[in-house]
């Protein structure tokens, strides 16, 4: 069953009491009477598997203040597990916080991955990781690259296992940020987004839907082929200039969430990430074009 | 008993964990989250061989959380370099106490236990000593409070905590296990006599075993806050367990507890332990540790306030009784710290004249 076969008052029961559904390899147990919560989901998620009610990964919820700012400039909290990790925000960005706050389960918990704060798109069966500090473009060049038939493992959190190396799919919503809420809705008038939240931390925020394609093969794990370290710069040409290996390493393990928590075997994790890459620094300014640079990306060599 | 929780049947039987369900573990999960437990009870299956007998998916963030815990385990050992250094000139011996001293020792007590401060034992008469070395050495006093330093330093058992300024780790240095203040006076000497050498160092040592166990349990029984109580409960668990194969160590507690005038927090000890735990204890054993039973009055009275306060907190619901219990047990742990008047104007200063800075707290980005 999907998300899509409730109706929006049964979809609006069910977080009532707990509402359980997959995104890739975890379960989540959403509880929130906030109809901003309901919407969201509805909207963004409508492809999603719905999950057994027996056993969720993560228990959250969001909830308005029992005091004054219920009504007055209103509230909201996230909770997991008795914590409430994050500064409540104001009621309009429940939906982002959400999001925010799933990603932060998973980033503080799953240390059977190298978690990647990157972007992480497949073809063919390789991948392609977008590893960029905020504002750089990342999630811009996401979009654009799920939009034109990339399927989208995440937006946010790459997950190489440190089993094999392969990467696990969560994918998700794309956040998308100021200026690049227009671009993309310029670049494909057809994509959905969630509405529009102003004045949050990271500015205005908007999600973009994930191809129904990313959310249906969400289980398929895909190998690494490419880390790319995107910038947009106004006006430029597209260019691409290879990264030694070294460097890569360094610059993605600065990007990684659990890279030192994992010790040894983060360096042994990361090492052969970088090693099975072919590793690019790419700067752009016309999607459109770097988007044709990516369908001809250099496939690395066998090693 | 009254109704247990499902993390007291993990610990106090986990060979039946294999036999629950998903739904089960589901619930526990979330409480083992919330008690900081997690680690511990995936040391617990790794040590009887049935983590791959549990559902995966519960079996994943047992996982999880090892990870986390022995990751936590190489930072303490790395701290107590620092420290060992940071003393060496002063030729003081760090005694390591409690969650520091099971990593060094390497007991299984360590297993998974997560803990935020170092904390270590000193004699009395080297503690500007100690106290200046590690200020050369980085580490500095952060309770700035004229009342709060007073506080520590003429009433309380330890200095102010002190931070690394660089590596923000925190040390507790104490002179003894209890403050100047309360009832009970252990003998800190005798302590520091009987510690013993640990991790392959011979000025980081740890207390005897049977102090440990005795400081463990004054350590729970004696405190005012309960927030960890059956973490701290499992801990005595294990440590007995581990020692009880020890030649001596039963024999020997007993008298120990006299020696130190610790015979009440050991019939605590024992009592709770094999009331929530089954932890096996020598009949011959809870006979001798009757000498520190309170009489019927205040022991029904005790049972009715520890068996509700050291039950962990369930994920969904409050328990207004355990609540209840933990605040007198809070009022009592500081009772038991200082004379009467003395702990009115503690409280006092606690409640109306220090204005606590609320716990900061992460911006969610990402």
């Amino acid at each position: 069953m999907k998300l899509s076969d409730l109706s929006l008052p049964e979809l609006n029961r069910q977080l009532r009491q707990g509402f359980y559904f997959r995104t890739g390899a975890f379960v989540v147990n959403v509880k929130s009477a906030i109809p901003a919560v309901a919407n969201g989901l509805s909207l963004m998620y409508a492809d999603y598997p719905l999950a057994d009610r027996a056993f969720a990964d993560f228990h959250v919820t969001l909830t308005k203040p029992h005091h004054w700012r219920r009504y007055f400039r209103p509230q909201v909290f996230f909770r997991f597990e008795g914590t409430s990790p994050f500064s409540p925000l104001p009621l309009s960005q429940a939906f982002p916080m959400l999001e925010w706050g799933m990603n932060w389960c998973i980033s503080s918990n799953a240390h059977s991955y190298l978690m990647i704060h990157a972007a992480v798109l497949e073809k063919n069966g390789r991948a392609a990781i977008l590893a960029a500090p905020p504002g750089s473009g990342k999630s811009t060049l996401c979009a654009a690259l799920m939009l034109r038939g990339w399927r989208l493992l995440s937006d946010e959190l790459t997950l190489v296992r440190l089993t094999d190396g392969r990467i696990e799919p969560v994918p998700r919503p794309v956040s998308l940020k100021n200026a690049s809420i227009a671009v993309i809705r310029d670049f494909d008038p057809l994509a959905i987004f969630s509405p529009v939240v102003r004045d949050t931390v990271k500015g205005t925020v908007a999600h973009l839907k994930p191809s129904s394609e990313s959310v249906q093969r969400a289980v398929e794990t895909a190998t690494a082929a490419w880390i790319i370290f995107p910038q947009y710069v106004k006006e430029s040409a597209t260019v691409a200039v290879p990264v030694s290996a070294g460097r890569a390493m360094m610059r993605t393990a600065d990007n990684s969430f659990n890279y030192g928590l994992l010790g040894q075997q983060g360096f042994a994790a990361m090492a052969a990430l970088v090693s099975r890459c072919n590793c690019i620094d790419f700067r752009y300014s016309a999607l459109n074009e770097a988007v044709q640079y990516f369908d001809h990306l250099p496939v690395p060599d066998p090693a | 008993m009254r109704k247990t929780g499902l993390i007291v049947a993990a610990f106090r039987h986990p060979q039946a964990l294999p036999d629950w369900d998903l739904q089960k573990w589901d619930v526990l999960l979330r409480q083992l989250r919330q008690a900081g437990m997690t680690a511990s009870l995936y040391a617990r299956l790794d040590g009887l061989g049935l983590l791959s007998s549990i559902p995966e998916q519960a079996a994943r963030h047992l996982a999880w959380a090892a990870q986390l815990a022995r990751r936590h385990k190489q930072s303490v050992l790395y701290e107590v370099g620092f420290i060992r250094n940071a003393l060496n000139r002063a030729g003081v011996p760090v005694v390591l106490l409690k969650g520091a001293a099971y990593v060094l020792a390497g007991l299984p007590a360590s297993e998974g236990r997560i803990f935020s401060d170092i904390d270590i034992l000193v004699p009395a008469e080297s503690l500007n000593l100690v106290e200046s070395e590690l200020m050369i050495h980085g580490w500095h006093s952060t309770h700035h409070d004229v009342y709060d330093q007073r506080y520590y330093r003429s009433w309380m058992h330890e200095l102010p905590p002190m931070t690394h300024a660089t590596r923000g780790t925190v040390i507790d240095v104490h002179h003894a296990i209890l403050p100047v203040t309360a009832r009970l006076h252990p003998d800190s000497a005798k302590l520091l006599k009987a510690a013993v050498p640990a991790g392959g160092f011979a000025t980081v040592l740890t207390l005897g075993p049977a102090d440990m166990v005795l400081h463990s349990a004054l350590h729970l029984f004696y405190n005012s806050e309960f927030d960890h109580g059956f973490r701290d409960l499992v801990d005595i668990h294990t440590l007995l367990q581990h020692f009880s194969g020890l030649p001596g160590f039963w024999s020997g507690i007993t008298a120990r507890a006299q020696d130190l005038e610790l015979t009440r927090p050991l019939f605590y000890a024992l009592r709770y332990t094999t009331l929530f735990l089954n932890t096996v204890v020598p009949p011959a054993v809870m006979i001798k540790a009757d000498a520190g039973r309170p009489n019927v009055a205040l022991l029904a009275l005790m049972d009715s306030l520890f068996e509700p306060a050291l039950q962990p907190d369930s994920p969904d619901h409050v328990n207004l009784i355990a609540v209840a219990a933990r605040f007198a047990l809070y009022l009592r742990g500081n009772w038991l710290r200082m004379p009467p008047l003395l702990l009115m104007r503690h409280l006092f200063q606690k409640a109306v004249i220090s204005n606590r800075k609320p716990v900061e707290k992460t911006q969610c980005d990402i």
